[in-house]
């Protein structure tokens, strides 16, 4: 039985394994597993920062791929695939399993799968497992998690199970990256399909798979069963093939969802049969308790919500004081490279590199420092199954309010981006609850506005400690994320009560059980979702920085050069210095330039908002992303304020309106504040809310609503503070 | 077929355990929920155990097997039937 030994070793049993494969081969591979599988740490391990993010054809699903050195002359492609409990698939995100593994024409048809199983839960585990065996597909079954077994007191016959499952196993701890390497030196050989099958289907459904397989010419049965299930939703087969199998399925009376129920009863059936000359659990009681002591506390209905307010609050904390630091460095150290270019010499090139591309890729690089936290943050909740738990806490109070537990990941993630948020609202099986998450989401306050925030609440709130302890900036910046909150939940209650789909709407998930979070996986989330901000997000900003370079240097005809006159007349009139001459020109320049026209075109609608036409041009500029406002801010200022002034902030304190007192009063800044709460001026969000909502309808909603809130609330801000 | 099997109203379900008492899934009386939970490892004959409630009296959540930990919504724990 259990033999602590064989977990070591690998094992290639019951295989035509043969090595060797040409050099510079690329094998395709695809991982797949049960979600808490253990199969993001084991992609991780195996291709490192080789990763790359794009989508899987047609649909958002986040399209992990990445490459891994097998051996010195044997490199793989890896694909991850979502997380999923069987080739049934329940959601949009397990679609994209079964139209890649049912499609053998396809480009990116594995070579061959690598299948993650929970080891101190194999039975569930080995579902999934068997239906992509009886696919007769080629694979390997990475066996994670085995010190997580041994720990419940489970031990496994590592070389009896290989026998009954008929593929190669590796036992491993992919977390800790143990096995990784025998892992590989398997992966390298030529896996053939496995030896066993596992469930057959019965007597009366073979004419049918007969014809299917006849028609698509398929080579294996439960594929053929699967084409007969699944035929509506594979995204492959043409309008004639749906029409084909769907004339089957009325001609044979198929009975999918009895079937499939079936299905699964025989597969669990065969599964404990097997499990019974492999498992041995000595301890009976297992020590599910430690997650179960810390649920006590961690879902008490006082202690609960206390504790997740605290997280909240230590998070917003973070972002506002412990990244300042870093923050200050890159503010600075962009500044000083844009002087440095400066005193290079003059010219219109000169001024484009330093006040058009080095102050727009400083907009974009100085927020690195608070998207890593928050991500990291969110990837430490993530990662140690805390989330579930407060989905848990959640679930019956955002049901009040239209939504659902699942809607708060969204929620939370929304802090981060919309736009992933807005992907991960793909686990909400409801219509109605996905679609009201989508449209409040937004409402969150992302990432994208903590440039803004940081820059407003700085301006205009004392840097002071209240109660000795909390930084007041940053219970400000906690109270306009609370604002987002409050408006995104009552926007939903709103839209519950006018959607009137009376739909199911499922709520039922694994409850993981606690873990310390890997590093390793914090880490590479967090290159990742900077690199998608720098890349993304830090392309349309520094486009838009040049551009508006542009609108601020030239404008219409000769009224630079004649604005450049009667400034100069002027200054001679009042007998300024070679120095205050130069300033007087230069914003004399900008009103003139097609900014100023194009600002202050709109000013008289912003006007009883508090806004002048410079701030008009940051709100346009905002409308292609929100980060944007403060790159245009210092483009606008830097071209028309003095140059020693390097940092936004005191170039904004600088400004002065046409009294001479200083433009950006509490008012105003509040009013700005409100305004970049709620207007929808990200154009990937609208992108991503036309894309998951398949139309227009949605996003055009969205745009409407959170324009219209923003305007009437800034509105009243502006006018009571005033 | 164990998905479909007719519902009578003396029968207890998941949803009137006791926090703690374990019980015996017998049948689950809604067919396209059935397809989830059975996915999920609740096969009629299985163990299960009420292990905690959310503070507002919902979800709650299901010890499976002595394995792994189900959460679900009172309403969908009602659709799993008991062995008397």
């Amino acid at each position: 039985m259990a033999r602590a030994a064989v977990i070591e070793k690998p094992q290639t049993l019951g295989q035509e394994v043969t090595t060797g494969n040409a050099t510079g081969r690329h094998t395709r591979i695809a991982l797949i597993g049960n979600p808490n599988s253990g199969k993001s740490s084991l992609f991780n391990q195996l291709t490192g920062l080789n990763q790359k993010v794009g989508n899987f054809p047609g649909v958002t699903v986040d399209r992990k791929t990445g490459s891994a050195q097998l051996t010195p002359q044997h490199r793989a492609d890896i694909i991850d695939l979502p997380g999923t409990y069987s080739l049934y698939p329940k959601s949009l995100d397990e679609k994209v399993i079964t139209d890649l593994l049912y499609d053998q024409a396809a480009s990116e048809y594995p070579d061959f799968v690598v299948v993650t199983a929970d080891a101190s839960n194999l039975k569930r585990n080995l579902l999934l497992f068997t239906q992509l065996a009886d696919l007769q597909l080629p694979m390997v079954l990475a066996l994670n998690m085995m010190d997580t077994a041994e720990q419940h007191g489970i031990q496994i016959d590592v070389e009896e199970l290989q026998r009954q499952l008929g593929v190669p196993i590796i036992p491993m701890n992919a977390r800790k990256g143990v096995g990784v390497t025998a892992l590989k030196i398997v992966m390298a050989q030529e896996l053939g399909p496995p030896t066993q099958t596992f469930y057959e289907p019965t007597e009366e459904l073979l004419p049918m798979i007969r014809q299917i397989r006849y028609y698509f010419n398929l080579h294996n049965d439960y594929l053929a069963l699967h084409y007969a299930h699944q035929g509506d939703r594979l995204r492959f087969l043409s309008a004639d093939d749906r029409a084909y199998l769907a004339e089957l399925r009325e001609k044979y009376h198929f009975d999918s969802i009895a079937l499939q129920a079936q299905e699964t009863i025989d597969r669990y059936a065969r599964i404990s049969e097997l499990l019974l000359d492999v498992v041995r659990v000595t301890r009976a009681e297992r020590n599910e308790s430690t997650s179960n002591k810390l649920d006590r506390v961690l879902t008490h209905k006082v202690w609960g919500y206390l504790i997740f307010l605290s997280i909240l609050f230590l998070l917003f904390q973070a972002i506002f004081s412990w990244a300042a630091y870093p923050m200050d460095l890159i503010d600075q150290g962009v500044a000083w490279l844009g002087g440095q270019v400066k005193n290079l010499g003059k010219g219109p090139l000169i001024d484009l590199l330093s006040d058009g591309i080095i102050a727009g890729l400083g907009g974009v690089l100085m927020f690195i420092p608070q998207i890593a936290l928050l991500f990291a943050f969110i990837a430490v909740l993530e990662e140690s199954g805390y989330m579930a738990r407060v989905t848990f806490l959640m679930d019956k109070i955002m049901r009040k309010f239209g939504l659902n537990g699942k809607s708060v990941v969204p929620l939370i993630s929304g802090m981060a981006c919309a736009v992933p948020a807005i992907m991960s609202t793909r686990t909400i099986e409801s219509w109605k609850d996905r679609i009201i998450t989508i449209f409040v989401v937004p409402l969150m306050s992302c990432s994208a506005r903590i440039p803004v925030y940081t820059v407003l609440v700085a301006l205009v709130v004392p840097d002071e400690k209240v109660l000795g302890i909390f930084n007041l900036q940053g219970v400000v910046l906690m109270g306009l994320y609370l604002l987002g909150f409050v408006s995104a939940v009552l926007s939903a209650w709103a839209l519950k009560t006018l959607l009137r789909a009376k739909e199911r709407s499922f709520f039922i998930m694994e409850f993981p059980v606690y873990r310390w979070p890997r590093w390793k996986n914090v880490g590479l989330t967090i290159v990742e979702k900077v690199k998608a901000f720098v890349f993304q997000a830090g392309k349309v900003i520094v486009a838009i920085s040049v551009l508006l370079w542009v609108l601020a240097s030239y404008g219409p005809g000769t009224a630079l050069d004649r604005a450049t006159q009667q400034a100069q007349t002027e200054a001679a009139r009042q007998q300024l210095t070679p120095e205050q001459t130069e300033n007087l020109v230069a914003s004399y320049k900008l009103e003139n330039s097609y900014a100023g026209v194009f600002g202050r075109s709109i000013e008289p609608v912003v006007r009883p908002l508090g806004f002048d036409w410079k701030v008009s041009i940051a709100l346009l500029t905002s409308f292609a992303a929100r980060e944007v406002f403060v790159g245009t801010m210092s483009t606008i200022y830097s071209v028309g304020q003095d140059a020693d002034m390097s940092t936004v902030q005191d170039k904004l304190r600088a400004e002065k309106d046409e009294h001479g007192q200083p433009f950006f009063t509490p008012a105003r800044a509040a009013s700005l504040l409100v305004f970049y709460v709620f207007a929808m001026q990200c154009v990937s969000t609208l992108a991503t809310t036309y894309r998951e909502t398949k139309g227009w309808t949605w996003p055009v909603l969205q745009l409407v609503y959170m324009s219209g809130l923003a305007y009437v609330l800034s509105l009243l801000t502006y006018q009571l503070l005033k | 077929m164990p998905a479909t099997a007719a519902p009578t109203t003396t029968r207890r379900s998941v949803k009137d355990l006791r926090l703690g008492e374990t019980g015996t899934i017998c049948c689950l009386n809604d067919a396209e929920m059935a397809l989830k939970l059975l996915e999920m490892g609740c096969i009629p004959g299985t163990r299960v155990t009420l292990s905690g409630r959310a503070p507002l009296g919902c979800p709650i959540t299901l010890h499976v097997d002595g394995e792994y930990t189900l959460s679900l919504r009172v309403s969908e724990a009602a659709t799993i039937m008991l062995k008397d």
